[in-house]
C-alpha cells in the first residue's frame, strides 16, 4: 500500500467539503500526482452527511473502506465521531470541534454527546489527533463559509499528504472566486498556524 | 465559454465522471441530447445542457425518458450523433422504445446512457441494468473509471454506427460521481442539419417489417459477437494460474486489491468494457489453464453466468464462483476491502488488511437524517393534508423531495413505487379498500407520468383525491426545468409554459382549486372539500421551492422569532411541523434565523400566537 495516501474528509451539506476535496484534486494534477476522489451528497442540500474519499497516489480505486483511512478530516465533531470506523490504529485525526447540532438533537429527541467526550473518543482511535474551534477562526477570517479552508491549512501542516503548502495555497488564488480569495488565504493560514501551535 | 470547451488538446483536467462524460460526448461530435433529470446522471445534463446555450448542440429536457428515447431514435435516424441519458429506473419508462427501437436500428450513432445506482444512494431500487443489452439484442459498454468514460463514450458513437445500433453505456454512481484526471482530445465539430430518407418497409414496425427487422437485429449482435473479441476495451492483462473476470468500477479495486495482496504474477484479469456481446473467444483464451476463476461483478450475475456457459460448452471444469454467501453479494455497491477479502478467501492467499478501530463503546450517536427544508412549502400542505384527511385516510405518494414526507414527525406517505404511481396506486387503494384516499405527486412528476394516472382515474370514475405540490421546478435532481417552468425567469425565451390547472380541467377533474400553501387554513380547507367531492379531484398546492426562490433572488425578506413571554411550550410547531429552523435552548424553542424563511406557518399553528416576524435589517 507503499505511496498511496487515503484521506477522508466528512462534513454536513453546506460546510464546503466538495470544494476543499476539489482544490486538493487540482493541486495534485498540478503537482503531477495521481489522484482519485469520491463524493457522497445524496441530499446534502437537506440537511445530510456529505463524505469524500481521496486517494493520492497510484491506486485506481476512489473510495476508502472502513479501517484504511490515513487521514481523517472532519468539518463536524459529531460527524468525525460517526466517521471512526474508517481509522485504523495509525490514523492521524484532524476535526473541527464547533457542533452542528442535527435536528434531531436540537429538538431534544436525541443526545448530541459532549465535546469533552467527543474529543477523548477520538484521542483514543487514532494516533495523533487534533481538534479545534476551526469555525472560530473561519468567522475571524472573514466568514464562516471559510472553514473549509482553516481545516485544509490545518491538513498541510501537518505534511500527511505528498502536497505542500504553497500548492495549496496557489491553487486556492487560482480556483476559488477571486471575491473570496482574500480571506480563504487568511483562513487557510489561521488553520495553518493553529495546527502549528498545537503540534508543539 | 463552458469550461468543458476550454483547454487545449491534451491539456489535462481534474473532472467529475459526469463531467468527463460530457466533454466525450462533445469530442465525438454529439449534435442531439434529450434526457430526463435523474441521480447520479444528472451533472451531464447540467454541463450538456449550458454547452447548448452556446454551441449548436440540441439539448433538451424531455418530459420523462420514454419521450427522451423517442426524440432520440428520429434523430439518430435522420443522421445526427445523438445521446440520450437517464438514470437506471428511466429506462424501464423508456424501454418500450428501446426494444422496438433495437429492430429499426439507427442511422447514425445513438447512446443510450444509463445511470445506475448500486447501494441506492438517491434511487428506489438498484436493478441491474446490463440486462436491458440482453433483452433488447444490443451492445452494453462500461467503463471502469472517469478518463476511460470519456474514451468510452466516444467508441460507443463509433460502435453504434458501425453496427446500425443503439448501444447502452451503463454506468454507475461510483463513475459518475467520483472525479479524476483526464486528458482533453480533439473536439469533432457535430454534423447538425439531420435529413430523414423515407424507408417504411424498414421504418414502419407492423409485423410483416418487424420479422424482417428482428433478423436484422441477430445479424447485428453477431457482427457485435465478433467486435466483442478484438475490441480494445475487452482485455487480458497478467499472468498466473488463477483468473479474475471484472468489469466496471470493480476492475479497478480487483487491481488494487492483488497489488495490496503482492499476487500481481499469480492472478490474471479478463476486463469486458463491451460486457454485451461478452467477448467468447477471449473467455475460452482466459478459461484455459486456468484453475479457478472468480467473476467480480456489482449487482446481478450476469457474467458469471456467461462465463459458466462458455465453459460447459468448451468442457472447461475449472471453478468459477463469484455470487455467493461467503464471496461476493448482488447486493449494494462493492469497495476495495470486499473485493480484497473475497479474493483472498477465494484464491487461499493471506489478507493482511488494516484492521478498524474498535468502534463497539461509541455512544449512540444522533442520526442526521435528510429532511424538508426550513420553509419548504411541502411541509405546508403535509401539515393541511393531515388536519383535513386525518390518519385513516391512505396517503400514497411519489418519487421526488416530498417523499420525505413519510419521515416523523410530518408522517404522510403511505406507499411509494415509482414516478407517476402515486395516482394510480390511489385509484387502487381507494377501490380495494373503500377507504378516503389521498395522492402526493409532485409537478415535474405529474408531467412525468403522472397525468396519465389522472385521465385514467376519471376516465374509470374513481373517488380519490390528488394533491399536486407545484413547487414550480424540478427540485430534488437540482432546480431543471419540467413544462410548467416559467423559463423566461431563467433567461429563455423560446419555451413554452403549461398550466397544470388548466390541464387538469381540460380532463374533466370534477373538483379542482389551486391554493397557496402557506396560507394554513385556505389550504386545509380546500382539500377537506376535495375529500367531499365524489369522485376525482384536484388540490393543487403552488408555491415555489424555497432553495430555487433564493437562487433566483425571490427569497422573502422577514423572519420569525419565538415570543418567550408568550409561548406556553405547546411546541405544536416542533412536534407537528419539525421545521429544521427550530432549536431548544434552555427548554424554550427557538428559530434559528440564519434557517428561517419567513413562511410563517408555525406563526399560524402557534396556539399562543407566540411566533411574529421581525424584519431583517
Amino acid at each position: 500500500m507503499s505511496n498511496i495516501t487515503k484521506l477522508i474528509i466528512v462534513a454536513v451539506g453546506g460546510q464546503g467539503n466538495l470544494l476543499a476535496s476539489k482544490i486538493l484534486g487540482e493541486a495534485a494534477l498540478d503537482a503531477g500526482i495521481q489522484v482519485q476522489m469520491s463524493e457522497i451528497h445524496g441530499m446534502a442540500q437537506r440537511g445530510g452527511v456529505v463524505e469524500s474519499s481521496i486517494l493520492f497516489g497510484d491506486a485506481k480505486s476512489s473510495i476508502i473502506a472502513d479501517g484504511e483511512a490515513d487521514i481523517l478530516l472532519g468539518f463536524e465533531p459529531l460527524e468525525s465521531l460517526r466517521a471512526v470506523a474508517k481509522c485504523n490504529k495509525n490514523t492521524e485525526i484532524i476535526t473541527n470541534m464547533r457542533p452542528l447540532q442535527p435536528f434531531t438533537s436540537a429538538i431534544g429527541l436525541a443526545k448530541y454527546p459532549e465535546s469533552e467526550e467527543i474529543e477523548k473518543l477520538l484521542k483514543a482511535k487514532s494516533k495523533n489527533f487534533l481538534g479545534f474551534d476551526a469555525t472560530k477562526l473561519a468567522i475571524e477570517a472573514g466568514t464562516s463559509l471559510s472553514l473549509n479552508m482553516v481545516l485544509l491549512g490545518a491538513l498541510a501542516q501537518r505534511n500527511l499528504i505528498p502536497i505542500g503548502k504553497d500548492l495549496i495555497e496557489k491553487t486556492i488564488k487560482e480556483k476559488t472566486k477571486k471575491q473570496f480569495a482574500e480571506t480563504n488565504l487568511k483562513a487557510f493560514h489561521a488553520g495553518f498556524q493553529k495546527a502549528l501551535e498545537l503540534s508543539k | 465559454m463552458h469550461k468543458l470547451l476550454q483547454g487545449e488538446p491534451e491539456s489535462r483536467h481534474f473532472l467529475l465522471g459526469n463531467e468527463a462524460i460530457a466533454r466525450g460526448a462533445i469530442e465525438a461530435g454529439v449534435a442531439f441530447a434529450t434526457t430526463y433529470p435523474g441521480t447520479p446522471s444528472s451533472e451531464i445534463s447540467a454541463n450538456l445542457f449550458e454547452i447548448s446555450q452556446e454551441t449548436d448542440l440540441y439539448f433538451e429536457y424531455s418530459s420523462n425518458e420514454k419521450i427522451a428515447l423517442e426524440l432520440a431514435s428520429a434523430s439518430a435516424n435522420s443522421g445526427l450523433r445523438t445521446l440520450c441519458l437517464m438514470k437506471h429506473v428511466g429506462l424501464n419508462v423508456a424501454a418500450d422504445v428501446l426494444m422496438t427501437l433495437a429492430y429499426l436500428g439507427v442511422k447514425k450513432g445513438l447512446v443510450l446512457l444509463t445511470a445506475d445506482d448500486p447501494f441506492m444512494f438517491s434511487s428506489q431500487n438498484e436493478q441491474d441494468n446490463r440486462y436491458y443489452g440482453k433483452l433488447a439484442g444490443v451492445p452494453v459498454l462500461e467503463p471502469s473509471s472517469v478518463d476511460e468514460a470519456k474514451e468510452m463514450i466516444k467508441y460507443a458513437f463509433d460502435l453504434s454506427e458501425q453496427l446500425n445500433e443503439p448501444v447502452i453505456f451503463r454506468t454507475t454512481t461510483r463513475v459518475n460521481h467520483s472525479s479524476g484526471i483526464v486528458e482533453f482530445k480533439d473536439i469533432t465539430l457535430p454534423q447538425t442539419k439531420g435529413e430523414f430518407v423515407k424507408d417504411p418497409m424498414n421504418y414502419v414496425s407492423v409485423p410483416a417489417v418487424s420479422r424482417k427487422r428482428h433478423k436484422v437485429l441477430l445479424d447485428n449482435l453477431e457482427k457485435a459477437a465478433t467486435i466483442s473479441d478484438s475490441c480494445s476495451y475487452n482485455f487480458i492483462k497478467g499472468k498466473g494460474n488463477f483468473g479474475i473476470i471484472c468489469n466496471g468500477v470493480s476492475y479497478a479495486y480487483v487491481c488494487d486489491s492483488i497489488k495490496d495482496l503482492g499476487i500481481e504474477d499469480k492472478v490474471k484479469i479478463l476486463r469486458p468494457g463491451l460486457s454485451h456481446p461478452m467477448p467468447d473467444a477471449l473467455i475460452k483464451e482466459f478459461l484455459k489453464d486456468t484453475e479457478k476463476v472468480l467473476v467480480v461483478e456489482e449487482g446481478e450475475p450476469v457474467m458469471e453466468e456467461y462465463v459458466r456457459s462458455v465453459a460447459q460448452t468448451q468442457k472447461i471444469t475449472c471453478e468459477i464462483k463469484g455470487k455467493h454467501k461467503d464471496l461476493l453479494s448482488r447486493l449494494y455497491e462493492f469497495n476495495p476491502s470486499i473485493v480484497r477479502s473475497a479474493i483472498a478467501k477465494f484464491f487461499g492467499f493471506e489478507n493482511k488488511s488494516a484492521v478498524p478501530v474498535d468502534i463497539s463503546d461509541l455512544p449512540v450517536l444522533p442520526n442526521r437524517p435528510p429532511n424538508l427544508c426550513a420553509g419548504c412549502a411541502h411541509r405546508a400542505v403535509f401539515y393541511a393534508a393531515k388536519k383535513a384527511g386525518g390518519t385513516d385516510t391512505l396517503y400514497p405518494s411519489d418519487i421526488g423531495c416530498y417523499t420525505l414526507g413519510f419521515l416523523p414527525p410530518v408522517g404522510m406517505g403511505d406507499f411509494v413505487l415509482c414516478m407517476g404511481a402515486s395516482i394510480g396506486t390511489a385509484c387502487g387503494f381507494s377501490k380495494s379498500t373503500g377507504k378516503n384516499t389521498l395522492a402526493f405527486i409532485g409537478d415535474s412528476t405529474f408531467f412525468h407520468s403522472g397525468i396519465n394516472g389522472l385521465l385514467n382515474a376519471v376516465f374509470n370514475n374513481h373517488d380519490i383525491t390528488v394533491v399536486i405540490l407545484d413547487n414550480r421546478t424540478t427540485a430534488m435532481t437540482g432546480h431543471q426545468p419540467n413544462p410548467g417552468v416559467d423559463m423566461t425567469e431563467l433567461g429563455f425565451e423560446n419555451y413554452n409554459q403549461i398550466d397544470i390547472e388548466a390541464v387538469v380541467k381540460s380532463l374533466g377533474v370534477g373538483y379542482v382549486q389551486t391554493v397557496k400553501p402557506y396560507n394554513i387554513r385556505k389550504t386545509q380547507e380546500a382539500i377537506e372539500e376535495a375529500m367531499k367531492f365524489k369522485g376525482v379531484s384536484v388540490v393543487i398546492a403552488k408555491e415555489k421551492c424555497v432553495l430555487y426562490a433564493k437562487q433566483l433572488g425571490q427569497g422573502k425578506k422577514t423572519v420569525f422569532q419565538v415570543n418567550h413571554d408568550k409561548c406556553k411550550n405547546h411546541r405544536n410547531c416542533v412536534n407537528d411541523l419539525g421545521c429544521p429552523a427550530f432549536y431548544i435552548e434552555k427548554d424554550k424553542v427557538n428559530i434559528n434565523p440564519e434557517m428561517c424563511t419567513g413562511c410563517s406557518v408555525c406563526a399560524q399553528i402557534c396556539p399562543e400566537n407566540a411566533i411574529s416576524p421581525v424584519k431583517i435589517k
